[in-house]
């Protein structure tokens, strides 16, 4: 079944590859978005049949038994909601890239190859699994970048990008094989791993190992100073790809850390626990203060990535640090921090979607180029608005939820990094009403054509069904979260156990 | 989930979600006044049956609602104020849109959720809710700059303060109270008591804008008036007011926040009751007597004159939805909303003239109306207190009356020379008439609510001798303001509000802007010196590499090739094909074999 779910894409893409490259987009976007609607009533049977504790629909198959690894899938209340999100995110790029004119048979081969080896990060339980999904999501990611991409930076961006993000992959994979090494047996399976606990006593060893795996995930999340590849990335990158990136390949960074870091180091995880903590406070504050400074809309929105990432960080540094806090407290820590994953990706999305529906219409994400939106495209200036509240957080929406749970349950433990990083919600909430105030109130003002005033008008239907039902679900989360939270929080409850040992 | 609290939140909630979605273009105010009418029966309903019920939210924490005797009152007061606000706006057709009416049935309905919330994740869900929708609604002339500037302002300065509240649900967890309960907040332990209950207290103020945070509420004007009179009377500023009242306990059991609170509850009434004295723009006059007169509710909130603080509520939104409304067909009909402006306004338009005099009066606190009656229950409670507090609110009444006189002063001159009013439709002249008639009635009358329910009558009651007192108090100022209010001195710093807005921005908004476009740069600088440059600084290596080591070896394999092939030339040159030359060869080659053997047989 979980097969079926990650490699359906990879078989349609083989599909469409025996027809001939046509520009008439509908010919391979349409099957796109059907695998997708496929992936997602998949989803929805696995999310009524996943059982209330451990791994549900486990794929077990030796693989490389001298070695220890495994073709090991299997899903939980962590991994679940996020597949659901990768999936939900991928179908809406899709929807959104209907009429893609751009060498279509190719971008859509690779954007369900992408959606292929995301949904697989989040349901492999081998590290050497999870590692090489992770590491093709960035190979499919350089070439949407470097050949999709929209500015003149598209190839150098997108360079830059690969190496970073490969180099962080390098250090996550000598992570693995140190922790490898110290099982006995050696394995690379990730629930045994867990079950057996190989460096319990912590140590050099253990910590070496906690920092080539922190340092490879930090990378992803990005963390900040390792965020840098981020905004160039984000810029040049066609809208879908930009959805994909932050919405979907982010998570790979911060779900690395509750996969993997905290259930399998616990004891280096709570030793350096502080540490994640001001890391992701950091994230928390600079993120927001250099997101404030942007004119470039999607530069924007990729610094407050960061600042959102850095929420998770609080959240499962938090959760470490046991000895100052109770259960109750740690739990909300992390079931708001990965609540935090799946808000931010859907939220971010959209946001990254209605960027690219401007970028369309004026050829510029510089927000000083556009004012008075609202009276000339009511509804994308009422969605930008609402996608733009509930990135700051705004109770109603999925960041609230999320946000609320990570501060009320990392306040006891670490009082001053979590007074310090509420002021967070307060800066995202000036710098995302500061370009609500710039480009929809005020004087009608948007770029010309060259020589003759450009057609500017309101979202269409297509665009419309890729951002509505992303920022449905925010709303249906932030106002009935229970559904998810259900989901999250036995799954969350055995990740501080194993973490509390 | 008891229905009937269900459907008391849901009506007002999802009715303005519906309209603000659809957009329908007519019956939008019709719907919105149906809504609004439900909304009312609802409360009523609510308010004697007292319901109660609780979700599950999160792990260990609900969110329960109720509704107790103070929400009561406060259901009640702000489903009659929605209606009556939504009744005299149906006048004006610029704000006939679906969004309009949505929004503010959203306002509306995050304050019902807000009053009815007894832990505090729900209240500071509708809390937050209520400040975003404040947002869109003073923003609502979407081409309008300064509106824009004043919508931003007011949603930044009320989010900075509820930044607390944050604090206050973690601090209160951390003290073991994980149902996150706020009645429980006396049983927070130790430190965490302090903390939660400072949080709440800064997020009252904010949301009250009280001293410091007051400035907000001046640009929160730039919004149209019918948004001005909910927002000042029974939702927004008195929320934080509400919530102070509600917290007494908590408030009382740190030691240091009663006093505080009522402090700076007093101090507002006296110091924004002085702004609003140096005003010359009527809405701002207004405005800036909203915090003072919220100031003697929070004052009432330190002191624990709980059921002093409900009456001031109840009769300060009568009388402030009522100002703000006529205030508002004013704009619309004069044209004005400077007082200069508006000289005779109240004898071209008697009937809003009278009831904008009713409530005038009232605010001003003069005996008998609503708001001298709840003024001096809560100074009855401030005098026990301490003497320093009573005379201090004294002197606010005293500030009181005269803001509010010169207000009415204005209205009541003789008209200017030429008059130039526009008129509206009968039909709204009509309602907005009705409207204003009853809350001014209200107003006047809303004093007899302290002989009613136990939640609005005054303990300690205050005594005749007090009662008196105040009461000359405010005939004192009126009658002298009567006299002087048209050459009453505007300092600056009054007029400006304290500067405080400015105080914000050099103090808060600028250094951390500049700080962002400097930490920028600095990322900026970082990705391309340091990221790329270890970029570069690799491609350059390589190229060191590929130039000195890889040609060094590449010529070296060269080299060694090209010697090996010179000898290959050298060993190649005997081979000549001529015998007589092989012979020589070969002799040459034997006498060197025959001088070696000797050579060796020699040494052996």
């Amino acid at each position: 079944m979980l097969s079926v779910v990650v490699f359906l894409p990879v078989v349609v893409a083989l599909a469409l590859a025996a027809l001939p490259a046509t520009n008439s987009s509908r010919r391979f976007t349409v099957p796109w978005v059907l695998t997708g609607l496929v992936q997602l009533i998949l989803v929805v049977v696995l999310w009524l049949g996943l059982p209330t504790s451990g791994y549900g629909f486990v794929e077990h198959v030796a693989w490389i038994p001298s070695a220890g690894i495994s073709y090991h899938l299997g899903v939980d209340g962590i991994s679940l909601p996020l597949v659901a999100m990768t999936i939900v995110v991928f179908t809406a790029a899709a929807v959104y890239s209907l009429r893609e004119e751009r060498r279509p048979k190719s971008y859509v081969m690779l954007f369900l190859a992408l959606q292929a080896a995301s949904v697989g990060v989040f349901v492999a339980l081998d590290l050497i699994l999870f590692f090489l999904f992770f590491d093709l999501s960035i190979v499919f990611m350089y070439f949407v970048i470097a050949g999709w991409g929209l500015g003149g930076r598209a190839r150098s961006a997108a360079l830059t990008f690969f190496l970073y993000t490969f180099l962080g992959s390098l250090a996550l994979l000598l992570g693995f094989i140190l922790i490898y090494l110290a099982a006995t047996p050696h394995t690379f399976d990730i629930p045994a791993l867990a079950a057996q606990n190989p460096l319990a006593a912590g140590g050099p060893v253990a910590g070496a190992a906690l920092l080539a795996i922190g340092l490879g995930l930090a990378v992803k999340t990005p963390l900040v100073p390792f965020h840098t590849w981020l905004p160039p990335a984000h810029t040049e990158a066609p809208a879908a790809g930009s959805a994909v990136l932050a919405g979907v390949l982010l998570k790979m960074g911060t779900y690395g850390f509750v996969r993997i870091a905290m259930p399998v180091l616990p004891a280096s995880w709570r030793q350096f626990a502080g540490v994640v903590v001001v890391l992701g406070v950091i994230s928390v504050v600079y993120g927001a203060l250099v997101a404030l400074a942007q004119t470039d809309l999607k530069r924007m929105i990729a610094y407050t990535s960061v600042n959102h990432m850095g929420y998770v960080l609080l959240g499962v540094g938090a959760a470490g640090l046991v000895a100052q806090s109770d259960a109750q407290a740690r739990q909300l820590a992390t079931t708001g921090a990965v609540t935090q994953m799946v808000s931010h990706g859907l939220i971010t999305g959209a946001l990254f979607l209605l960027a690219g529906a401007l970028h369309e219409r004026g050829r510029t994400y510089d927000m000083g180029a556009y004012g008075g939106l609202a009276a000339r495209t009511p509804r994308f200036a009422g969605l930008f608005a609402v996608a733009a509240f509930a990135s700051l957080g705004l109770p109603g929406f999925s960041g609230f939820i999320a946000e609320f749970q990570i501060f009320t349950g990392a306040l006891g433990a670490t009082p001053v990094a979590t007074a310090i990083a509420v002021v967070g919600i307060l800066i995202t909430a000036g710098l995302f009403l500061v370009a609500l105030s710039r480009m929809l109130l005020g004087e009608l003002r948007y770029p010309d054509a060259p020589g003759t005033p450009r057609p500017f008008p309101d979202l269409r239907a297509r665009e419309l069904a890729a951002t509505v039902p992303l920022l449905l679900l925010a709303t249906v989360i932030g106002v009935v979260p229970r559904f998810l939270l259900d989901l999250v929080e036995p799954a969350s409850r055995v990740v501080n156990e194993l973490v509390a040992r | 989930m008891s229905v009937l609290l269900a459907a008391l939140l849901l009506v007002p909630l999802v009715g303005g979600v519906a309209l603000i979605v659809v957009r329908p273009p007519r019956g939008s105010v019709l719907a919105g006044l149906v809504i609004a009418a439900a909304t009312v029966s609802l409360a009523v309903g609510a308010a004697l049956r007292h319901p109660h019920g609780r979700l599950s939210l999160f792990d260990g924490v609900g969110a329960g609602f109720a509704v107790d005797d103070l929400s009561a009152v406060m259901v009640v007061l702000v489903a009659v104020a929605l209606l009556a606000v939504l009744a005299f706006a149906a006048g004006e057709p610029a704000l006939a849109s679906g969004r309009f009416v949505g929004l503010m049935l959203v306002f509306a309905g995050a304050m019902l959720a807000t009053v009815t919330a007894t832990t505090l994740p729900p209240l500071l869900a509708a809390w937050e809710v209520m400040g975003a929708v404040s947002w869109a609604l003073i923003a609502h002339h979407t081409g309008d700059p300064a509106a824009a500037g004043g919508a931003r302002s007011a949603f930044l300065t009320t989010r900075a303060a509820d930044l607390g509240l944050y604090l206050a649900a973690g601090a209160v967890l951390a003290g073991g109270v994980p149902s996150l309960s706020i009645d429980a907040l006396p049983a927070v332990a130790g430190g965490w008591q302090d903390l939660a209950v400072a949080g709440i207290v800064i997020a009252a103020l904010g949301k009250s804008a009280q001293l410091p945070f007051s400035f907000w509420l001046s640009g929160a004007m730039h919004g149209p008036s019918p948004v001005s009179a909910l927002l000042h009377s029974a939702t927004m500023v008195a929320a934080g007011a509400y919530l102070l009242l509600r917290t007494t306990a908590g408030l009382q059991a740190t030691g240091w926040a009663g006093p505080l609170v009522a402090w700076i509850g007093v101090g507002t009434a006296l110091l924004l009751g002085l702004v609003a004295l140096a005003q010359s723009d009527l809405k701002q006059l207004l405005a800036a007597s909203t915090s003072a007169q919220i100031g003697f509710m929070v004052l009432a909130a330190g002191v624990g004159a709980f059921p002093g603080g409900v009456l001031q509520t109840v009769a300060h939104a009568a009388t402030k939805s009522l100002l703000f409304l006529v205030a508002g067909a004013w704009l619309v009909r004069v044209g004005s909303r400077r007082l200069d402006g508006l000289r005779g306004a109240a004898r071209r338009h008697p009937v809003l003239g009278a009831a904008f005099s009713v409530g005038a009066v009232t605010l001003a606190g003069v005996p008998p109306t609503g708001l001298w009656v709840s003024k001096d229950a809560i100074l009855a409670s401030a005098a026990a207190s301490g003497l320093a507090l009573y005379i201090v609110g004294l002197a606010a009444g005293l500030v009181a009356a005269g803001y509010a006189t010169k207000a009415l002063w204005f209205v009541w001159r003789p008209s200017p020379a030429t008059v130039d009013d526009s008129t509206v439709g009968r039909a709204g002249m009509r309602v907005q008439a009705v409207v204003a008639v009853a809350l001014a009635v209200a107003a006047a009358v809303s004093g007899l609510l302290a002989l009613g329910p136990d939640v609005l009558r005054p303990a300690p009651e205050p005594t005749v001798l007090e009662l008196l007192l105040s009461g000359a108090v405010a005939v004192i100022g009126v009658g002298v303001t009567w006299r002087v209010a048209g050459r009453l001195p505007a300092p600056a710093a009054l007029l400006s509000w304290l500067h405080l807005e400015q105080v914000a921005r050099a103090a808060v908004v600028r250094p951390t802007v500049r700080l962002a476009a400097l930490l920028a740069r600095g990322d900026d600088l970082f990705h391309h010196r340091v990221v790329l440059g270890i970029g570069r600084g690799a491609v350059r290596s390589a190229h060191a590499v590929d130039r000195h080591v890889e040609r060094g070896l590449d010529r070296g394999v060269d080299d060694l090739a090209a010697g090996a092939r010179a000898l290959g030339r050298t060993a190649r040159r005997p081979q000549t094909g001529q015998l007589h030359q092989y012979y020589a060869q070969a002799a040459v080659g034997f006498g060197v074999l025959a001088a070696l053997a000797v050579l060796l047989i020699g040494v052996s």
